[in-house]
């Protein structure tokens, strides 16, 4: 009785305030828009056999037709993966740096790289907004280091979501790589240095494959909640930036038009089910290897 | 190794910068003298006056706070049992969906997750306000804490539950006095996390807020729409200041525990 009640209620939570919203979601995805409160033409009431005759992919049909919502989702992957790499970049050698820091300072640095995790994302991706404005500090910066002759426009546009994207996500790309590095044996580059190796040729060779794990988990923990981001490209981007979070946002809130801000939602969904799927691949094989 | 190369030391340097500095400005200015945020005025705290001053800023906060506590205790509550589930539950049916239910919310766009939740309250016609929004927090939170507290149940010795069990502890006794005291850090950090996100969500709240309820990062993010301003510079540093405090204070607190629990367990194993 006990371990039933266990079950149950977590269970029959997740089923009612996860599961079922995906259902309403996808059902009302096929329902038309009506004008009334809410704004979508109820299917389901009158029982199973009309639900079938009034389903419709008129929505969907009206996706593929408005090329705003394609454009929008080949933008937001192009986006993703564009700052998944930059994030991979810049992460690697801080992650690389901190594995081969004084082990009294490990704790401390990774610390340090938790730490704004905690705070506010929005906070975080507002204090950008400051400085990437035509008369923010990194405008005045360059100006008083005469790089650049007047201000360049960054906030606004799609670089400003990539600065945005790559601070904010960085730990979660830091994090992993450093798991990697921070178990990796230290003899196997200086046998592959004493076998004639290079440096360069051992790190190739050796410690980037030997981090693959860390590398692959880092990239999806970016590439996956950046696709669906809508904080950053509403702030950061411009008019030009067309991501599908924030598509899905307007539809639903300026628009009102629900079914299909429900479509897009599950058009994000099938999409993001491939990236889903091999994360949770990668991370089985890295569990079943460890044990 | 014990000394950093040159390389080293730049990448941590500079990734570091990359991740304070932003920070820092906000806080520095945010005591400027200036309404223009960029520009240096002096010092003063002259924001910080006007922010508490601002009443809905303060309705904000509160209503925050309210959620931010009843969703993270539900959230510890529901996510610590459905952790027990995943790991000491052995096979039921529709083990599979429950553990698919736990792991998909964690990277679930919020997008998606505001709008189902918020088509399902319209649905079952819940007025949105406060309770919708513990709902819906509730929801996603208690994930991350399954996930925070199943990772330290399966590394723990399950033997020391078959002791008690065998000793002729009920199981809800055993649970309550054998598993609990040992799983506490990981259940305290699990609400700790959902208290955090709670606080800083932004998108999920505001698909599931009604009118009568507006929270601190929607009040914030139709701020800062608007642009940069001083106000806002004085908010955040506060936040940030409360965060900072107390992510160092639990760290410092819980790396004592522990240096006191070894010193307790090699005073045991000298006494036996």
């Amino acid at each position: 009785m006990q371990r039933f009640i266990l079950i149950a209620v977590p269970y029959a939570w997740l089923l009612a305030l996860f599961l079922i919203p995906f259902v309403i979601v996808f059902k009302i995805s096929l329902s038309d828009i009506a004008l009334s409160i809410p704004p979508y033409a109820p299917i389901l009431d009158d029982g199973i056999g009309p639900f079938f005759a009034a389903l419709d992919f008129e929505n969907f049909v009206f996706l593929t037709s408005d090329d705003l919502y394609w454009k929008a989702y080949v933008s937001s992957l192009r986006i993703a993966a564009i700052s998944t790499a930059i994030t991979l970049l810049v992460g690697y050698p801080i992650a690389y740096a901190m594995a081969r820091a004084p082990e009294e300072w490990r704790p401390t640095l990774m610390m340090l790289v938790i730490l704004p995790f905690w705070t506010s994302f929005l906070i975080r991706v507002y204090a950008w907004m400051g400085i990437l404005s035509q008369e923010g500090f990194l405008n005045q910066f360059l100006l008083w280091l005469g790089v650049i002759g007047e201000p360049l426009t960054i906030l606004n546009t799609t670089t400003a979501v990539y600065i945005g994207i790559v601070y904010t996500y960085l730990p979660f790309m830091i994090l992993p790589i450093f798991a990697a590095l921070d178990r990796l044996d230290g003899s196997l580059i200086e046998a592959a240095e004493d076998l004639g190796c290079s440096r360069l040729q051992a790190f190739w060779l050796v410690t980037i494959p030997l981090s693959k794990n860390g590398i692959v988990a880092g990239s999806f923990l970016v590439f996956i909640p950046a696709l669906g981001e809508f904080v950053i490209p509403s702030l950061l981007g411009g008019s030009g930036t067309l991501m599908i979070g924030k598509v899905l946002w307007e539809e639903f809130f300026n628009n009102r038009d629900w079914p299909v801000a429900s479509a897009v939602a599950v058009i994000l969904l099938l999409i993001l089910v491939i990236p889903i799927v091999l994360f949770q691949r990668n991370q089985q094989r890295q569990a079943e290897a460890e044990t | 190794m014990n000394r950093l190369s040159w390389f080293n030391a730049t990448s941590l340097t500079l990734g570091f910068a990359f991740l304070y500095l932003p920070m820092i400005i906000l806080v520095v200015y945010s005591f400027n003298e200036s309404k223009l945020v960029t520009v240096w005025a002096g010092f003063s705290t002259k924001w910080y006056g006007e922010l508490l001053q601002n009443e809905s800023f303060l309705d904000a906060a509160w209503v925050t706070i309210k959620v931010a506590v009843l969703s993270s205790t539900f959230a510890t509550v529901l996510g610590t049992m459905a952790a027990y589930v995943l790991v000491r539950g052995g096979r039921f049916l529709g083990r599979t969906v429950f553990s698919g239910m736990i792991y998909a919310p964690l990277v679930m766009p919020e997008v998606i997750t505001g709008l189902s939740l918020l088509l399902l309250f319209i649905g079952i016609g819940l007025d949105r306000g406060v309770i919708t929004i513990v709902l819906a927090h509730t929801t996603f939170s208690m994930c991350y804490v399954s996930v925070v507290v199943s990772s330290r149940l399966m590394t723990f010795d399950r033997s020391l539950e078959e002791a008690a069990l065998d000793l002729g502890c009920s199981s809800f006794n055993a649970f309550r006095l054998v598993t609990l005291p040992i799983i506490a850090p990981a259940v305290i950090s699990g609400w700790l996390l959902a208290f955090t996100l709670s606080l800083d969500d932004l998108v999920i709240a505001s698909f599931t807020a009604g009118p009568s309820a507006t929270t601190l990062p929607i009040k914030i993010f139709s701020a800062v729409r608007l642009g940069v301003s001083p106000e806002i510079n004085a908010l955040s540093t506060l936040m940030i200041g409360i965060v900072t405090v107390g992510v160092i204070s639990a760290s410092l607190i819980s790396k004592r525990k522990s240096v006191r629990q070894q010193q307790e367990e090699q005073a045991a194993a000298r006494a036996a």
